[in-house]
C-alpha cells in the first residue's frame, strides 16, 4: 500500500513523516521514527507495555494506526526526564524499587503520567485500578503503586 | 560480609537508562540490510509434512527467501543437541531448527521466512502452503500414559520418556508402624512464564571472517553458543553470543530454542543479517511452558500430627519435546522432602510426552508443585486431626539445632542432600505473628458481617539454591581508574548489575559509580552457564567478591614494592593503597593500574605479572537452602465466588542480604507469580491439543488491581557455603504462594468445605463448593 504522509506534534515537536496505512503507531515509532521507549508486549491491547499519551490520553499504541495522529499530540517516554535529570515519576519509580527488567516500565510511566494529571491525590485503590490495564511479571506491582502515590503526594506539598 | 555499600538498599543503577526509553533490548537492534523474519508455524498438533509449496509466498512483496530444514542442508542437519543430556533418556527428544517432516505440537515452526520487514514476511508465512497427513494427538496427560494412547512421536511405541524414582528410608516398615495413612490426589495445572518481552534473536554474519554475532533475549548465551557451536561444527571462539537488556526471563528463556538456531542458519544462508521478534501469539505457542502435574500421594502420619513418611507417584506432562532433558522432573524429586524431618520417602515420576508446548522450569520449576503437595497434606493432616495447622509443621518440620542436616536424599553427583543452616520452625512463628493468626478469628467474625468468607493460609517451604557448577567473573582496573567487571552470568531485571557493583566497590574501597558491570558477552568474558535456579547471587556474586579479593591483594602487592612498606602495614581504601596510619603515603588504584599496564622497556617491580586485573570462579559444590513462611488472609464473596488476597506476609531467609531492596522486589514480584498460579493462570488446550487461551483476555495475569500489599520480614542465617554468606532469592516468593492462597481459601470455605487438591481454582468452582457445603 502507499506511505500516506502524517502531521503531528510528537514530544512538543512538529513532525511530518510517511506512514503504512496498516502499521500501528507502536510500530511506527519504535522502527520508522527510532523512538524505541515504547515497548511492544502482546499486540492485543491487553498489557500495556506500548501506552502512550495521544491529546492527553493513555492509548495503546498497538490499537491504534499511525495514520490515525495525524494533526494529534503524541507523548512517549521521550519526554520525561532524561538519565541525569529524571522526572519526578520516574525518580520515585526507582527509588521504590517500581522496576525490574524494565519492560513494561515505559507504559506504566505513561499511563501514570496520564493518570496523575487528572487525579492529583489519588488513593492506593485508585492507582491499582489506573494501571489495571498494564502488566508486570516482575514486581507484584507494590513498588508501581507507592511511586505513583509519592509522586502526587510530593507534588502536593509543593504546591 | 558487610560493608558500605554490602548490605544496603541502595537504588539500582540500571533504573535511570530503563526509565528513560534508553534500555536496548533485541528489538531495539538496527543493522544495515538487514531482514526480518517470521516462522510458519503448525496450526496442528500432530501431523507428517507431506510437502510444502513456497511458490506463491515467494512472489510476495518485500520477500526475500523462504527456508525449510532441507535447505540447509549444506550448513547443518539433525536434531539440536541436548542441553541437559540424562541417562534415563537414552535418546535425546530434542526439536529440529525447522521442522523434518513429523510435527509435534501446534506452533512448531516449519519454515523461516525472510523479507523486507515483518508485515510483509508475515503475510508471505501466511501464504506458504503445506500438505500434511494429519495423526492422531494426544494432549491429557493421563491418557498419553495409557498402553493404547496414541504416540506423540510415532516413532516411539510410548509416551512414557523415563521414569525416574527416588526416596530414602523403608516406606513400608514406617507406614506400617505409623499410626494414620492418608492418600490424596493433587491436580496442578499448567501455566506459562509470560515476560513482558517475549523472546528475539539477531543473527550477524561478518562476510569477512564469517564470524556468527548473536543478540538474544535469553537467560543462557553461554549455552546458546556452545550447542551452536557443536550444531555448525565450527569452533566457538567463531560465535559471539550476547544479551541486550532482557525484559524478563523467568525460566523459559534459559532453554536453547530451536528458533535461535533457525535465525542463525537463516543468517549463515542469506550472509545478511536476521531479526525475528516472537509476538505474543508466538509466546503462547512456542515458548515452554510449565507446572502440569497429576500426583497421588500416600502420607504416614502420628496422633500428634508429626509427618513420618511419604510414598508418590507422579505423572509429569513433558510436552513434545525434552529440549531441558529431565531438569524439570528432576526438579520435583530434589524438592521433598521441603522442611519436613521424613523417615522415608519413595518417589516414581513418569515423564509422559503430550502433543503440547514442552514444558522447562518456570519461576520456582517445580518447586511451588511440590510445596503444594507437602503443605496440602500438613493442612490435611491436620483436619484429620482436629488439630491446628501449624502443629502439625512444628512437629514435623527440621529443627534449627539439626542443622546441617541430612535429608536422606542424594544429589545428582550421588553426595548426600544437607540443608546448611535455618529456623524453619522459627520462620513459621514469626510469620503467624507477624500477621496476627492469634486474633484471626477476630476479622472472620467481623468479614462475616460484611458477608465475606474469610479464611488465613499457611505455607512453608525449602529452596535449593546456588546450583553448580559454577559462575566466574573477572575484575580488571583502568589506567583512569575504572573497575570494570564482567561475568558470564545473563540479567533479565534482577539488578545484577547493582549488586555486583555493592561487592566490587566494597572489596576495592572505590565508590559505586567508580564501577562499570558488564553481563553475558562471550567476547568480554570466556564461560557461563545460565541464570537459573536462584543462583547467581551465590556463584556470580561470590566470584566477583573473589576477584575483587586478587585484584586488592595484587595492588598491596605493587604498593609494597613502590613504598618500600610491609604488605600487612598497607591497607585499601577511597581508591588507594596507603600505609596504615599514614593517609598521605599513599599510591592510587588508577596510578597502580597504569604501572601494571607497562612502558616500554622498563621493567615492573617485583616481576609481578602484568595488569592490575583478575579472574575468579566459584564452584557451587554444596548447594544453598534459603527457605520461607508465609501466610495471607483471602476473602470470599460467597455470592460470585470472588476471592480477594487481602494480607499477605512473608518471612524469608536468604543468608546475607546484598541490596534488601532488590531481594524484596524478587519476592513480591515471585509471590504474585504464585498468586497468579493459584487464581487465575489456565493454559487450556481441546483433546486435539489445539490451545484455547492464547490471548490475555483468555488467559489471565494477575494485575494491580487483584493483588495485595506484601509485608515482608528477613531473617538473615549467613550460608557457611560460599563466602559472602548468600542463597538465592530469585523464586523464594513463588514456591510457597499457590500453597498459601489455596490454604487460606480452604480455611475460609470452612470445615464443611472441600480439601482443595488443584489449582488455579476459579470463582465458578467456589460457589459450586459452596452449593455442596450448604
Amino acid at each position: 500500500m502507499t506511505d500516506q504522509s502524517v502531521t503531528f506534534t510528537l514530544n512538543g515537536q512538529q513532525r511530518e513523516a510517511a506512514a503504512d496505512p496498516r502499521m500501528h503507531l507502536g510500530d511506527f515509532l519504535r522502527h520508522s521514527l527510532g523512538l524505541t521507549g515504547t515497548h511492544i508486549g502482546c499486540e492485543h491491547g491487553v498489557c500495556g507495555a506500548c501506552t502512550v499519551i495521544v491529546d492527553g490520553s493513555p492509548v495503546r499504541s498497538c490499537l491504534m494506526l499511525a495514520v490515525q495522529i495525524d494533526g494529534g499530540t503524541v507523548e512517549t517516554v521521550e519526554s520525561l526526564g532524561k538519565p541525569g535529570d529524571l522526572s519526578p515519576l520516574q525518580k520515585a519509580f526507582s527509588a521504590n524499587h517500581g522496576l525490574q527488567c524494565g519492560f513494561c516500565t515505559p507504559g506504566m510511566l505513561m499511563t501514570l503520567e496520564a493518570f496523575l494529571r487528572t487525579t492529583p491525590a489519588p488513593t492506593e485503590e485508585d492507582v491499582r485500578v489506573a494501571i489495571s490495564g498494564n502488566i508486570c511479571r516482575c514486581t507484584g506491582y507494590q513498588g508501581i503503586v507507592q511511586a505513583a502515590l509519592d509522586t502526587a503526594s510530593a507534588k502536593a506539598n509543593r504546591t | 560480609m558487610s560493608g558500605r555499600l554490602f548490605g544496603a538498599a541502595i537504588t539500582r543503577v540500571e533504573d535511570a537508562r530503563l526509565l528513560t526509553g534508553t534500555g536496548h533490548y533485541v528489538d531495539d537492534i538496527e543493522l544495515p540490510g538487514m531482514l526480518h523474519a517470521a516462522f510458519v508455524r503448525a496450526n496442528f498438533a500432530h501431523g507428517r509434512i507431506r510437502s510444502i509449496d513456497k511458490g506463491d509466498a515467494l512472489a510476495m512483496p518485500g520477500v526475500v527467501a523462504i527456508y525449510t530444514m532441507d535447505d540447509f542442508a549444506d550448513i547443518a542437519q539433525g536434531p539440536m543437541p541436548a542441553m541437559a543430556p540424562h541417562p534415563l533418556l537414552k535418546t535425546p527428544i530434542t526439536y529440529h531448527p525447522l521442522s523434518d517432516a513429523e510435527v509435534r505440537h501446534v506452533g512448531e515452526a516449519i519454515a523461516i521466512v525472510l523479507a523486507d520487514n515483518r508485515a510483509n514476511a508475515e503475510d508471505a508465512a501466511a501464504a506458504v502452503m503445506l500438505d500434511v497427513e494429519y495423526l492422531p494427538a494426544v494432549s491429557d496427560v493421563v491418557l498419553a500414559r495409557v498402553a493404547n494412547s496414541p504416540t506423540t512421536h510415532s516413532q516411539y511405541a510410548s509416551n512414557i520418556a523415563a521414569t525416574m524414582k527416588a526416596g530414602f528410608g523403608d516406606c513400608s516398615k514406617v507406614f506400617a508402624k505409623a499410626d494414620h495413612v492418608l492418600t490424596e490426589h493433587f491436580d496442578i495445572h499448567r501455566g506459562g512464564c509470560h515476560a513482558m518481552e517475549c523472546r528475539g534473536v539477531v543473527a550477524n554474519i561478518d562476510l569477512l571472517t564469517d564470524a556468527l554475532t548473536i543478540s538474544t533475549s535469553s537467560q543462557s548465551p553461554y549455552m546458546v553458543r556452545r550447542h551452536l557451536a557443536a550444531y555448525l561444527k565450527r569452533d566457538e571462539n567463531g560465535i559471539r553470543v550476547m544479551t541486550p537488556d532482557v525484559g524478563g526471563g523467568f525460566g523459559p528463556k534459559a532453554n536453547v530454542y530451536a528458533e535461535e538456531f533457525a535465525v542463525a542458519l537463516a543468517a549463515i544462508k542469506i550472509r545478511r543479517p536476521v531479526k525475528w521478534i516472537e509476538d505474543r501469539q508466538e509466546h503462547f505457542v512456542a515458548t515452554t511452558q510449565q507446572r502440569g502435574q497429576i500426583w497421588s500421594l500416600d502420607v504416614a502420619f502420628d496422633n500428634d500430627g508429626r509427618m513420618r513418611a511419604i510414598s508418590g507417584h507422579c505423572i509429569h506432562d513433558n510436552g513434545a519435546y525434552a529440549p531441558y532433558g529431565l531438569i524439570l522432573p528432576a526438579t520435583a524429586i530434589a524438592s521433598f522432602p521441603g522442611p519436613y524431618a521424613l523417615e522415608a520417602l519413595d518417589l516414581t515420576v513418569d515423564v509422559v510426552l503430550t502433543n503440547l508446548v514442552p514444558t522447562s522450569p518456570v519461576r520456582g520449576a517445580c518447586r511451588p508443585n511440590v510445596a503444594f503437595l507437602l503443605e496440602r497434606l500438613a493442612d490435611r493432616i491436620a483436619r484429620h486431626l482436629g488439630i491446628d495447622r501449624q502443629d502439625v509443621r512444628q512437629r514435623s518440620f527440621v529443627k534449627a539445632d539439626q542443622m546441617p542436616y541430612t535429608t536422606g536424599m542424594k544429589a545428582r553427583d550421588g553426595s548426600p542432600i544437607s540443608y546448611d543452616s535455618g529456623d524453619y520452625v522459627g520462620a513459621l512463628n514469626l510469620v503467624l505473628e507477624k500477621i496476627g493468626a492469634s486474633d484471626f478469628e477476630t476479622r472472620r467474625k467481623e468479614a462475616k458481617r460484611r458477608g465475606k468468607l474469610r479464611g488465613l493460609g499457611i505455607a512453608s517451604c525449602v529452596e535449593d539454591t546456588g546450583l553448580g557448577p559454577f559462575e566466574g567473573a573477572s575484575i580488571r582496573v583502568t589506567p583512569a581508574g575504572r573497575v570494570i567487571v564482567a561475568t558470564g552470568a545473563s540479567s533479565q531485571g534482577q539488578g545484577h548489575r547493582t549488586a555486583f557493583a555493592q561487592i566490587a566497590a566494597d572489596a576495592l574501597g572505590v565508590e559505586l559509580d567508580d564501577v562499570t558491570v558488564e553481563t553475558a558477552d562471550t567476547a568480554k568474558f570466556p564461560l557461563g552457564i545460565s541464570t537459573i535456579a536462584s543462583r547467581i547471587a551465590v556463584t556470580a556474586g561470590s566470584s566477583v567478591q573473589l576477584a575483587a579479593d586478587k585484584v586488592r591483594a595484587k595492588a598491596i602487592t605493587f604498593a609494597s614494592h613502590q613504598l618500600e612498606v610491609d604488605e600487612q602495614d598497607l591497607e585499601l581504601e577511597a581508591g588507594a593503597v596507603h600505609v596504615k596510619g599514614i593517609p598521605d603515603m599513599k599510591i592510587k588504584l588508577s596510578e597502580i593500574a597504569g604501572a601494571l599496564a607497562g612502558s616500554t622497556g622498563v621493567p615492573l617491580p617485583g616481576n609481578m605479572e602484568p595488569d592490575l586485573a583478575a579472574t575468579a570462579y566459584f564452584n557451587s559444590n554444596a548447594l544453598t537452602f534459603a527457605y520461607g513462611a508465609n501466610a495471607c488472609e483471602v476473602e470470599i464473596d460467597p455470592e460470585t465466588g470472588d476471592i480477594r488476597v487481602v494480607r499477605y506476609v512473608v518471612v524469608h531467609d536468604c543468608g546475607k542480604l546484598i541490596n534488601p531492596l532488590i531481594v524484596d522486589g524478587q519476592i513480591r514480584g515471585g509471590v504474585v507469580h504464585g498468586i497468579g498460579n493459584a487464581l487465575f493462570e489456565r493454559m487450556i488446550y481441546d483433546e486435539q491439543g489445539q490451545p484455547l487461551t492464547t490471548t490475555y483476555g483468555d488467559y489471565l495475569l494477575p494485575m494491580a488491581s487483584e493483588m495485595p500489599p506484601i509485608e515482608i520480614h528477613h531473617m538473615e542465617t549467613p550460608s557457611p557455603r560460599n563466602p559472602i554468606g548468600v542463597k538465592g532469592a530469585g523464586e523464594g516468593g513463588t514456591i510457597p504462594a499457590a500453597a498459601c492462597v489455596i490454604s487460606a481459601v480452604e480455611d475460609a470455605l470452612g470445615p464443611n468445605g472441600p480439601f482443595i487438591s488443584a489449582h488455579p481454582i476459579s470463582p465458578q468452582q467456589v460457589v459450586q463448593w459452596l452449593e455442596v457445603a450448604r
